[in-house]
Order: structure tokens, then sequence, then C-alpha cells
């Protein structure tokens, strides 16, 4: 009751204040713009640099076998590692931080030909997990190969982007037959054009992926290129590593310490750059922004400050009229509080409206797409209402140490 | 018991090194009902006497009584609390709220007093009734003319039947014919049972109210000649 009697009050005595109210309004709407607008930018932006840093496979882990650099158990060192087709499956077995693992064979140069038109690009042979740790996603209707394909080493063949615009053009390459060095394959899925900024063995718009049964049963090879895993957590990845080292040196006898026999990418280490890079870059701004609500939160004591010396006969009045000291500071605040969650409000909705409009200006491949994510909103209310609650709280307990006496006078 | 009772009262005001004594052993009973001028030139310590009834300001020494209470020695919220239920005050240049309807004026010692809104709307009308401005209510200060304007005030003052009206030359800035009605307003008050303190520089106005008080530098005096 007290409360709504209070809220009407003040209601009124804003109405009496409009260009003061105004102006202040127009501060806050400023502030929360530029903050909202600087974490928007910064999150459409890393979005931009992850997907790109993820179009290669999220937090997997690619390992490579390479030569012993240090004798171990009567072995002596520039021993030749190299790894079989069961080690994916093994690893995953004795492993259980893993959660996929896939073979890996490639065949650099391959003459890919549909009707009249050739190709030559590269072969890449997995399981059916390697589509989904690789990022390799099917445009709709398509398919990666499968467990089936596997199974009964079926000639069905997944095709990058690039690889489908050179061989088809705009037709649609679904059931269609390609030929693989003269050996036909029928298409099953189209990559989605995918943005990629990392790769081990060149971008996967020009691959051509296979069942790596099929693989191993046309090419004769002993060898795996290279074995790809993915952790259960990215957290794990270490922890994968070191225990990758322990299976495999047992098997293949060399000393778990040595670095130099497989070699490991582990790319869940890029994004951690990546999340550090950024990090600094939102600490940077976050003091960007700081500093900017600080100016902004000084402008609005300032002006309260001015409101109290300009409204004192006001208050004066209200003293006489039984108004005690807290009603006078609460009031104060709380119009200071309500002038910056209506700034703040307008403030969002016009970052809002410019994000919407963003894109129409074509930028995202460099920026990306600005987010305003409701954390970002939440920190801006949150920082309003602090600077509001603050620059209004100093202006207003002056206001209601006034001495009546003396207000009245003026 | 008189309402206001105030024994060696005195209030100093210090500016730096130098102080001034604004009332020095001041001593008055007041009784319910009565009607009192308070006279005296300029700066003989008229409003600062007003102030200190009014609980606008505490006196340096000395005691006061306000309805049984030792208000003298109350902290500011007990004292906001006393103005708003037992004072009402009328001032020279009005003190309207300029920004605010004539209604909203008399409805903000209601509203600080924690009366709820329907009471409150029948109250702040019925006042508005009281002082002959019922058709106001939704005018600002500036569109009335000064004798109006001073109405309102009474209607404000008289808002939760405070025990003392008190008006620091409620006339001082209107024409002798509002200022007229002004005071002839005072007296109906007056016959219908309230207490007034009244400053005034009229010599016409303080001959027709029964008791008048004479100050002179800060004290008490019985002819100001
Ligand atoms: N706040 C104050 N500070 C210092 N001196 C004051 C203050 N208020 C009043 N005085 C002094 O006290 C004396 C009485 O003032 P006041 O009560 O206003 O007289 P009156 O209303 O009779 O003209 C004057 O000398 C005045 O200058
Ligand atoms: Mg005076």
């Amino acid at each position: 009751m007290r409360l709504l009697l209070f809220f009407n009050q003040f209601h009124r005595d804003l109405k009496g204040q409009k260009l003061r109210t105004a102006l202040t309004t127009f501060g806050i709407v400023w502030g929360t713009t530029s903050i909202v607008l600087l974490l928007a930018f910064s999150t459409g932006l890393k979005e931009r640099q992850l997907q790109q840093q993820h179009g290669m496979g999220e937090s997997i882990m690619i390992l490579w076998a390479g030569t012993t650099s240090k004798p171990f158990e009567g072995t002596p060192k520039s021993r030749n590692i190299h790894f079989v087709e069961d080690d994916p499956e093994y690893l995953k077995s004795m492993i259980p931080e893993i959660a996929m693992a896939s073979p890996e064979y490639t065949n650099w140069s391959a003459t890919i030909k549909y009707r009249d038109k050739v190709f030559v690009g590269q072969v890449t042979a997995g399981n059916a997990e390697f589509g989904e740790m690789r990022n390799l996603i099917p445009e709709p209707g398509g398919r990666y190969i499968d467990q089936n394909d596997i199974d009964n080493k079926r000639r069905t063949a997944f095709i990058g982007y690039e690889t489908w615009q050179e061989l088809f053009g705009d037709e649609d390459a679904l059931g269609k037959t390609i030929f693989i060095n003269f050996v036909p394959f029928t298409v099953v899925g189209v990559m989605i054009k995918k943005d990629q900024n990392s790769s081990y063995s060149g971008s996967d718009r020009r691959k051509t992926f296979i069942s790596y049964t099929t693989f191993t049963s046309i090419y004769n090879r002993k060898y795996l290129n290279n074995i790809v895993l993915k952790p259960v957590e990215p957290s794990h990845s270490k922890d994968v590593e070191k225990r990758v080292d322990e299976v495999l040196g047992r098997k293949y006898h060399y000393d778990p310490t040595d670095e130099e026999a497989i070699w490991v990418w582990d790319t869940s280490q890029n994004d951690e750059f990546f999340d550090e890079l950024f990090m600094g870059m939102n600490v940077f701004l976050g003091i960007v922004g700081v500093f900017t609500l600080i100016v902004g939160a000084i402008g609005v004591s300032n002006i309260m400050n001015a409101v109290v010396e300009e409204r004192s006969k006001e208050f004066g009045i209200k003293m006489a009229l039984g108004a005690k000291a807290s009603f006078i500071l609460w009031q104060l605040v709380a119009e200071t509080l309500l002038i910056t969650i209506i700034g703040g409000l307008i403030g969002l909705l016009f970052s809002g409206l410019i994000v919407r409009v963003f894109p129409m200006f074509n930028l995202e491949k460099y920026v990306g797409v600005p987010q305003i994510s409701l954390e970002i909103a939440f920190v801006a209310t949150g920082l309003l209402g602090i600077i509001g609650f603050i620059s209004g709280f100093f202006p207003a307990r002056r206001a209601s140490k006034l001495n009546p006496v003396e207000a009245l006078r003026l | 018991m008189p309402i206001i009772k105030m024994n060696g009262l005195s209030k100093i005001y210090k500016t730096g090194k130098v102080s001034v004594e604004a009332l020095r052993k001041i001593d008055i009973d007041i009784d319910e009902n009565e009607f009192v001028a308070i006279v005296g030139p300029s700066g003989s310590g008229k409003s600062t006497l007003m102030n200190i009834i009014g609980c606008l300001d505490t006196p340096s020494t000395g005691d006061y009584y306000l309805d049984d209470e030792e208000v003298g020695r109350f902290g500011s919220n007990k004292l906001a609390e006393v103005r708003n239920r037992k004072i009402g005050f009328v001032f020279q240049n009005f003190n309207l709220l300029s920004y605010a309807t004539t209604y909203e004026n008399i409805e903000l010692p209601l509203i600080f007093s924690g009366m709820p809104a329907k009471r409150r709307k029948t109250r702040t009308m019925e006042l508005l009734d009281r002082v002959g401005l019922a058709e106001r209510a939704a005018h600002k200060p500036t569109e009335l003319s000064g004798g109006e304007m001073q109405r309102i005030a009474i209607a404000r003052a008289l808002a939760n039947n405070p025990a003392i009206l008190l008006a620091d030359e409620p006339t001082g800035n209107l024409d002798s014919v509002s200022g007229g009605s002004i005071i002839e307003i005072f007296r109906e008050l007056h016959a219908d049972g309230a207490t007034i303190v009244m400053i005034t520089h009229d010599r016409h106005i303080a001959d027709n109210i029964p008791r008048v008080i004479k100050l002179k530098d800060g004290g008490i005096v019985d002819s100001l000649n």
C-alpha cells in the first residue's frame, strides 16, 4: 500500500522534471548500447572463429605413428612405428575416456570421374564415427558412410562440396555413380558447405570419403595413415594422450615417455588458446565497458546532484508536511533507478535493432554475427542497476539531510 | 494543560565566529482554541519562533512541550511525524508544488500519514470544498490567483486535522481584498475550535486578534515602542 503511494508520488515528481529526466535517460541509453554492442560483437567474432576452428572437428585428437627416439628394453632407438586397422578399436577398449575412434587411410591423388567430368582429388577412408568426429555433415537427403557400408565393404561415397560442384555442377548427386580410379561408387551424401580454418590433410570440401573396409579391399595397404580419436570430455585429452602412450607403448614396445614414437595433435588445445584469446579480449572490453559506465555514473550523479539543488524547495515543502528523511531518500533513489532501467531497456532494444539490421551489410564473413545473449543482457542490466543505485544514492542522501528550514528559504 | 508550553527557550545561530541569539528566554503558554498573533519588527525572531513551534527546528536551550510531549528533544523522524499529525503550516509565499495539481498538493500530507487511497480522495475533496475551490481540483497552482493559492495552502494545512495551525505572514503576498478573505477563513476555523498562531505585520489584522505576542530582539516585550 505504502509502496504504491510512493510510486504514485514519484511518478508525479518525474513528470515535473521532463528535461532532466530525458537527458539522464539518454545518457543511460548511450552507455547501455555501447556496452551491449561491444559484447555482442565480441561474442559474434568468437563464434565465427570457433565455427571455423571446429570445421575440422570439435576437440578431437589426431595420432600419427613416428620413429622412436629412445632405446627401450633392449630395442634400439630409431625404430619406425606403424598403426594397423585394429588399433583404434583396441585403444577404445583399453581407455574408457575415449568416446570415438576411427582409422584413417588417405589416397592423396585419385582420379574421380562422373560421366565426362574428371576431377583429381583425395580419397579419405574411415569408419562410421569418422564423419561425426570430423564434422562431415550431409546436405538434407544424404547421409555419411554407415556401419552397413563398412560391414559389407559397400562402394558408397560421401563427397565434399567442391567435389560435387566440379563433377555435378548443379545436378543432384545422390544415387549417382562416380568412378574412383575406375571403380564405381554410389554417392550417398554430399557434405554441406562448411567453414574450416585448420586441417591436417587439406580442406574437406575437396575430398571424397569412403568406408575403410572398402578402401583396403581396393588398395593394398598394411598401415593406417593416422588415427582420429575423440575423448569423452575435452578436458580429458591430456590424460587420454598419456594413456595412449602407455597402451601403444606396451603393444609396439616403446618407451611411453618417448615424444617421437607417436605424434598427437590435440585440437582441444587450440580451443584453449582461443578461449584464452577471447577471455583476454572480453576482459579488455569489460574494462572499457566499466570505464564507460563509470563515466555514465558520474554523469548521472552530476545530474542528480543538480536535481537535488533545484528541488531543495520541494524537499523542504515535503518535510514541512511530514515527509521523513527516508521517504525523500528512497524517492530519489527510486527515481534514478527507474530512469536507469528505462534507459537501459531502450538501450537494449536499440542494440537489438542494430544487431538485427547488421546482417544487411554482409560483413558476417569478417566479424561474424553479433549476438546478444541472455548473459550479456543480464550483465548489462546488473551493472546498470548498480550504477543507478550508486549514482542516485549519494545525491539522495544529501537531499534527505537537508535542513527543512533552509530548504524552504530557497 | 496548555497545548503549547515554552520555558526559558532560546535559539542561537552560529555562523562561523558570529553567533546570533535569535530567541532569548522565551516563556509562552498557548491554550487550545486560542487565536494568537505574533508581531514585531523584521529580524526580531518571529519566524524562528514559528519554526520551533512547528517542529521544523529545535531550540538551543529551554523546554518546549507540544500537546504534553517534550518535542524539543525529538529526533528528525519523530519531528516529521509530529509535523505531519499535529501541525498545519501556511507560508507567506504559499509553498505549493508548482508541477502538481491543487488536488495533489492537498493530498501530500495524507500520503505521508499513510491514509488509504479511498479515504484520501474523500478527504481531499472535502478540503477543496472547505476552501471553496472544489472545481479547481485539476488546476496547477500557477493557474490560480494568490488568494486562491493561499486557500489551497490552508486546505493542505488542515489535511490531517492538526492540533495547531501556524501561519507566517499569510497575507504578506496578497492584496487587501484576498488577504481579508484569508483572515476570514482563519476566523471561521477559530470559531470551529482551531488553535491558531499567526505572524503578521499588519496592525489592522493584529488589532482584531484576541491575543498578541510582541517580539523584539528575540525577546517578548509588553510594548513595541
Ligand atoms: N539560519 C540562520 N542562521 C543565522 N542567523 C539566522 C538564521 N535564521 C535567522 N537568523 C537570524 O535570527 C534573527 C531572527 O530572524 P527571523 O526569525 O527570521 O526574524 P523575523 O522572522 O522576525 O524577521 C535575525 O537576526 C536573523 O538574521
Ligand atoms: Mg520572518
